[in-house]
Formats: structure tokens, sequence, C-alpha cells
């Protein structure tokens, strides 16, 4: 028998609508009620708030087939290092995983070395090509908690209406990268002012925004429940709320970088402010923290997209889009969102914690008894810069370098095991 | 007026200063004088070797170069993609280290992409000249159109200049708003919405789609080439409307001003931008254009280089 006893913290669990002081036992790889016994570690967790580990919905772990970029192991140490312990994994691999042994060697992969739980969904359609339907009922078997295209937005409506159609047999989520591509085609940055000095091509918001319009539509129709991944415009935004107002089944994420950066920083042509879909404006970035904090957008997400340097280090227009977002998410958050007065603590970790667990059946996101052993330890107050030859992830493609954060995750617990301790508070075994 | 220049490399004209272009423009002005003596070569950049990286083709822009460069006793050594190991594969990264090894003192890159020369820029201590990165900026063009109307007209402040065309695709259009409306030009943009988003009317210039509205209040009319290949799908029905819309032709110029300048950075699509007699004709710079090109790229390889004192007057 094993455990640790969190002593002494602020423990906020959304789900259950706790948040108070106290203290959390854990047993054996779950949350215990009782007391502890004598051999327990005691960890004093005093002046810090310890939640339901947190998750993210939405990341590339690159594993398998880019593991250059990065692996299941270095990403789920960058998930624990961020305090994330479960992510899920998106499905635009090599191979894609638009079959169930793609699914199940993930899986088992993410058994053996990962260090936070991966979650895995597979692709809508074959090799990502947006043209014939994946096996999604054997992927559904596999273990796929959702289904999606990311990276690779279906462009036939009748193949999104057939997508959909067939999950709603499974009520399995569909999430979608809202890209128009022939609106879209060829743009690296926001389509705008900026695009417009720069010279690049600009990717304009109305090609999210026919997008998310469409799945809206096609969600009514068929009574799927879809997610539209990462949002970055205002029109996208008022879409959402307009269809959700109506009782549609369409929810929204937002990304850290979209809640506080804008397009004027692609100015001196640095790649790390490239990103799909790109950096907009600031009233585009007022409208993704108001939907945010009124429940519009459910779903905080970071988009981890690893590159390595030399992928990176090119043209602009040649760079991969993306940027890593997993050591940098709970701070960027917390910094925008709690302190910059815009929402409430609990509000955002229910967004990371028994909001993403209860959408897609993942059972965990809560302190309740019984619950896995999935626990985060934040100190709220703690400021620090991001500096990525710190971080776990083998990118280092952060658009936040240098940044000032106000708040941190500083112990990560999955399972019951220890996967982070920043200030050593864990005793040494 | 005193030495300004300070910068190592010229990327962009947006992010000069009215004094610094103002320099440019004296010291392009001092090496055209030169170009009209009968020996045309200065020693100012003896023994400094001028790379010219043509990663995406051109020619006049090369050969330009490549004369300043010569003129100024430079040593000069011109790559292109065929010639490269870009064409191997090698990175632009890669490629700027090993010309940082070889020593090179200035290098003139002309590329496909948005921001290439600031890519060198940073990675190199060698100076970086921009001459034309994707439909970003083409600096030497801008100066040496801004260089042109200041010769001819004897002012800049308060000249209305007309820039026509396909305005979003144009690194010239880009140069030249902004040097003219730094030095008090006033500049209206002119073409097809579909080539002239409204955006560039957060720029400090003004946004028309009716040339025949513009006509006859210009003092400069500067008709940018419009590329066929690229147009001619949902951006223009055909050339043919576009040069009906839009090209200078004879009925339009009897409503210009008498002394209007016509400029176009070339090559000239005779009859679709600019009607054959117009671009041969009297008040046709075109060829100005490209004699003042070599001053001013002449001007920006002595200043990059460290140059002083020429352009005081």
């Amino acid at each position: 028998m094993s455990e640790i006893l969190l002593q002494g913290g602020r423990v906020l669990d959304p789900g259950s609508k706790r948040d108070g002081p106290g203290d959390v036992l854990i047993r054996d790889g779950k949350i215990a009620a009782g007391k502890p016994s004598k051999d327990a570690v005691v960890v004093k967790v005093d002046g810090l708030v310890v939640t339901p580990g947190l998750i993210d919905p939405h990341v590339h772990l690159r594993e398998p087939g880019q593991s250059a970029k990065e692996t299941i192991a270095t990403g789920t140490a960058a998930a624990v290092a961020g305090g994330f312990t479960s992510v899920i994994a998106m499905p635009n691999t090599s191979p894609v995983a638009d079959g169930p042994n793609t699914i199940a060697w993930m899986r088992q992969r993410a058994k053996e070395t990962g260090v936070a739980h991966v979650f895995a969904t597979g692709a809508i359609s074959l090799g990502q090509k947006g043209e014939a339907l994946a096996p999604i009922g054997a992927l559904r078997q596999a273990g796929v908690v959702a289904i999606t295209d990311d990276g690779h937005c279906i462009q036939s409506a009748e193949l999104m209406r057939r997508a959909l159609e067939y999950a709603k047999m499974f009520d399995l989520p569909v999430l979608d990268h809202c890209e128009d591509k022939s609106l879209s085609a060829g743009g690296v940055m926001n389509e705008g002012k900026w695009s417009r000095i720069l010279g690049l091509p600009g990717w304009p918001g109305i090609a999210e925004e026919v997008i998310v319009a469409r799945n809206a539509l096609l969600a009514e129709l068929t009574g799927a429940r879809v997610v539209c991944q990462h949002l970055s415009s205002a029109g996208s935004v008022r879409i959402l709320r307009e269809a959700r107002a109506r009782g549609v089944r369409i929810d929204g994420e937002a990304s850290p970088h979209h809640l506080c950066l804008t397009e004027e920083l692609v100015e001196g042509y640095d790649t790390n402010f490239k990103m799909n879909p790109p950096l907009r404006t600031a009233a585009d970035v007022k409208a993704v923290r108001e939907a945010v904090a009124d429940g519009t957008i459910r779903f905080l997400a970071t988009d981890h997209a690893p590159h390595c340097s030399y992928e990176k280090e090119v043209e602009f227009d040649e760079a991969p889009f993306g940027v890593v977002g997993l050591e940098t998410a709970l701070g960027v958050y917390l910094t925008e969102l709690v302190h910059g007065q815009r929402m409430a603590l609990a509000d955002v970790v229910s967004k990371m914690t028994n909001l993403p667990s209860d959408y897609f059946g993942l059972g965990r996101g809560t302190l309740n008894e019984g619950a896995p052993a999935d626990v985060t330890v934040i100190d709220l107050e703690r400021k620090w810069t991001v500096r990525k030859e710190e971080f776990r992830s083998k990118s280092r493609n952060t658009p936040f370098e240098g940044r000032e954060l106000k708040g941190r995750a500083v112990f990560t617990i999955v399972g019951g095991e220890v996967r982070h301790d920043l200030d050593g508070r864990a005793p040494k075994k | 007026m005193s030495a300004v220049w300070h910068q190592k490399d010229l990327l962009s004209l947006r992010e000069l200063s009215v004094d610094e272009l103002n320099q440019v423009l004296a010291t392009a002005k001092v090496f055209k004088e030169i170009l009209g003596r009968p020996i045309k070569k200065v020693p100012s950049l003896q023994g400094r070797t001028v790379v010219n990286l043509f990663v995406e083709p051109s020619t006049r822009t090369k050969i330009s170069f490549e004369l300043a460069a010569v003129r100024l006793s430079a040593d000069v050594v011109s790559l292109d993609k065929d010639s490269s190991s870009l064409r191997k594969g090698e990175t632009l990264s890669d490629t700027a280290k090993n010309l940082e090894a070889l020593q090179a003192g200035v290098i003139v890159i002309r590329h496909r992409s948005a921001g290439a020369a600031h890519f060198l820029s940073r990675r190199l201590k060698a100076s970086v000249i921009n001459a034309g990165d994707g439909a970003h900026e083409h600096p030497t063009q801008g100066l040496l159109d801004t260089f042109t109307i200041q010769e001819r007209l004897g002012k800049l402040e308060g000249v209305r200049v007309l820039i026509v065309g396909d305005i979003i695709h144009s690194r010239v259009a880009r140069s030249n708003l902004w040097a003219l409306t730094k030095l008090g030009a006033k500049v209206t943009l002119v073409g097809p919405p579909t080539l002239l988003p409204k955006e560039f009317a957060e720029l400090g210039v003004k946004v028309a789609y009716d040339l025949d509205q513009e006509l006859e209040q210009a003092d400069v009319i500067n008709l940018l080439r419009i590329q066929h290949e690229r147009m001619v799908q949902a951006r223009l029905p055909s050339v043919g409307e576009y040069a009906g819309l839009f090209g200078l032709n004879l009925d339009r110029f009897k409503r210009c001003k008498p002394g209007v300048l016509l400029m176009h950075p070339g090559p000239v699509h005779r009859g679709v931008e600019i009607a054959s007699e117009l671009a041969d004709g009297a008040q046709s710079v075109i060829l100005d254009q490209v004699t003042n090109g070599l001053a001013v790229r002449m001007a920006v390889l002595y200043l990059v280089s460290g140059g002083r004192g020429l352009g005081e007057s």
C-alpha cells in the first residue's frame, strides 16, 4: 500500500463544487477518504491550490513517425511539467491514425513510455485526405475518444455530413480544424493590415467562419457533437454563440496564443509566431477571451505542435505551422484569465478538468473518492519567465519565449505517481 | 545634411527614417554625377566583396547591382538558384553561414519569400541589401522611383502620385508608398479590389478604384506590371478587361496634367498597363528609372559599407 497526503492546500475541485482548505489523500493510485496511515508520504502544500489533474484535449505527440519533433515520452514529460495529467492526441501522425492498428500501437506505446495518460483520436477520413470515411466504428472499438482530421479540414460538406451522421451512431465527438482551403489558400498569417505591410499571403478569418457556420448547420441537422478547434476569430465566436443559443450541440476550443497574442508579432518574420489558424487582431483576441469567460467556448486546448528547430528556421512562408504549448499554457491561462480579472479560478480549472473529462468520457477530472489519483498542485502567485532551453519537450518553437507569467504547476501526480516536483517537495525515497 | 546612416542593412523602406531616406537620395545624386563623367569608376569599395544572391530570377535588378558594385571597385560574385546549393536542397540558413564563412562584406538578396532579407540579416554580420523579397518590399526600386520624381519635379512634398495595378502582389508598390509618404508626397493606389485590398487605406495612402476620377490631379502615374499567368483566375476576368479599366491609353493621357511623369518598373506590357506610344513618349521616365537605379544602388552599397560624407551638401 502506498499513500501520499497532500497537506494544507486549498482544494479546488470544480466538478464537485469543492473549494476550501483541506488535505487530499491518495492511496494505491486512487483518491481516498479517511485517515492516512503512519507510512503515508506527506507533502506540504500550504499556500498552493490542489486541483484534479489538468486535461489538454488537443496535442500533437508526433509518434509514430515524427519522433525528431516529439515522442510520447517527451510530449507527456512536457505535459506533466505543465500540470497536465491527461492529453488527447491528434491523429496526424505518420502513418495517420486512421485504423485500429495504429491506435492500438499508439496506446501500447503510451502505456510503456508515457508519464501522463494519453487518449487517442482517430482520423475522420482515410489518410486525412477528406475523400472517404475512415473505419470509425473500428476506431471507436480501438478506444478513440473522438475523431478528427485536425490540420486538414474536411472540405466536402457532404463528407462532413456523413461523418457526423455516422459518428452520431456512437455519440462520438467530431473535432474539426475549421479552414475553408479555397479561402485560406497559401495564407501564412492573418489577412489584414499586417499581411499587407509584410507582403505575406493572408489567411482570413472568413475562411474559419465559413466552416464554423457549416459545422453549426450540420451539427443541427445531424444531432452529432462537434467541436470547432482552436477558434481564432470574432466572427467564429459569434456564429458559435448563436448556434449554442439554439441548442445545437456545437462547442469550441481556445488556445493560449489566441488568448493573448496578435498579428503584428509576425513583423520580424519569426516563425515561432506562425500557427494555424494564425494570430489575429486585438478585437479577435478580446472576442475569444469573452467567449471563454462566458462559456461559449467550453475548452482550453494548447494545440501543442512541436517542430524541430531546423524545420522552423526557414523562410516564413516555407515554415511549418504550429507552436508548442504544454509547458506554458497554464501560466498563460492564469496570467491572462485569472490574474487579468476575466474569470474566476474555479471556472478556468473546470475547463481543464471536469468539463473535458465529462465531454470525452475520460472518467477523471475530479478529486472525489475513488477517482484516479491525477492531481495538479498550482502555485497561483509564482512569477516565472519562459525559457525554452528548460522545456522537457523535444522542441523549442514557443511564441512565449522570455515572457513573464504568473502561476505555475509545481507538483503533478499521475495515477498516484509523482511525475513533476518543481521545488523538491516530495521526500526522497 | 549630416551623415545619419547607421544601418548595417537595407531591408525595407518602412523601417527607414526621413533623414536616412534623404541621405540615400543625396548620396545617389553624387553618384549620378560621377556616372556622367568619362571615367565612371570610384575606389570606394576596393577590396570589399559583394555577393549577389538571386534565388529568384531577375535580369535588370541583378545587372544593376552588379554594375553598381563594379563602379565602386568592389569584387562581385553573383549566384542564382541554379548555380548555388539551394538547388540541391540547402537551406537559406546554411547558404548564409557559408557566405559568412567566405567573409562576404555585402549580400544582395532577391528571394521569392517575404522576409528572406530579414532572415539573412539576423544571421549574418555582413550587410544585407534586400533586392526584392516576395510581395514585401523592393527598397532600391522605391528609392530609384522617388529619386526620379525628385529629380524631375524638384520636390516630393505635396506631389500627387498614382500607383496603378496589382498592388497586393507588388513589392514595388509597398516600397514606393513608404518612401513617398514619409517624404511628403500624396499617394493614391488604384486598382480593382481583388488586387487592392482595403487595408492599404490604413497605411497612410488613399485607395481608389476608378482611374478616370484620379487622373487629372496626378503629377506622377506609376503603372505596375500585371502578371498575366497569376492574375487571370479569380482576381481578374481578363487582361483585356484590366487594360480597359486601368490601362493608361491615349484618351486617358489627354486628360492628364501636361507635365505628368509616366513611370513603370518594367518589364512593360505594351498596350496593357500603358499604350506603346506613351511608354516611348516625352512624358515617360521609364529609362531614367533604369539609369537612376544604378546611382541609387551605388549609394546603398556605399552607405551600408560604412561610407560617409558623399551626400553632404
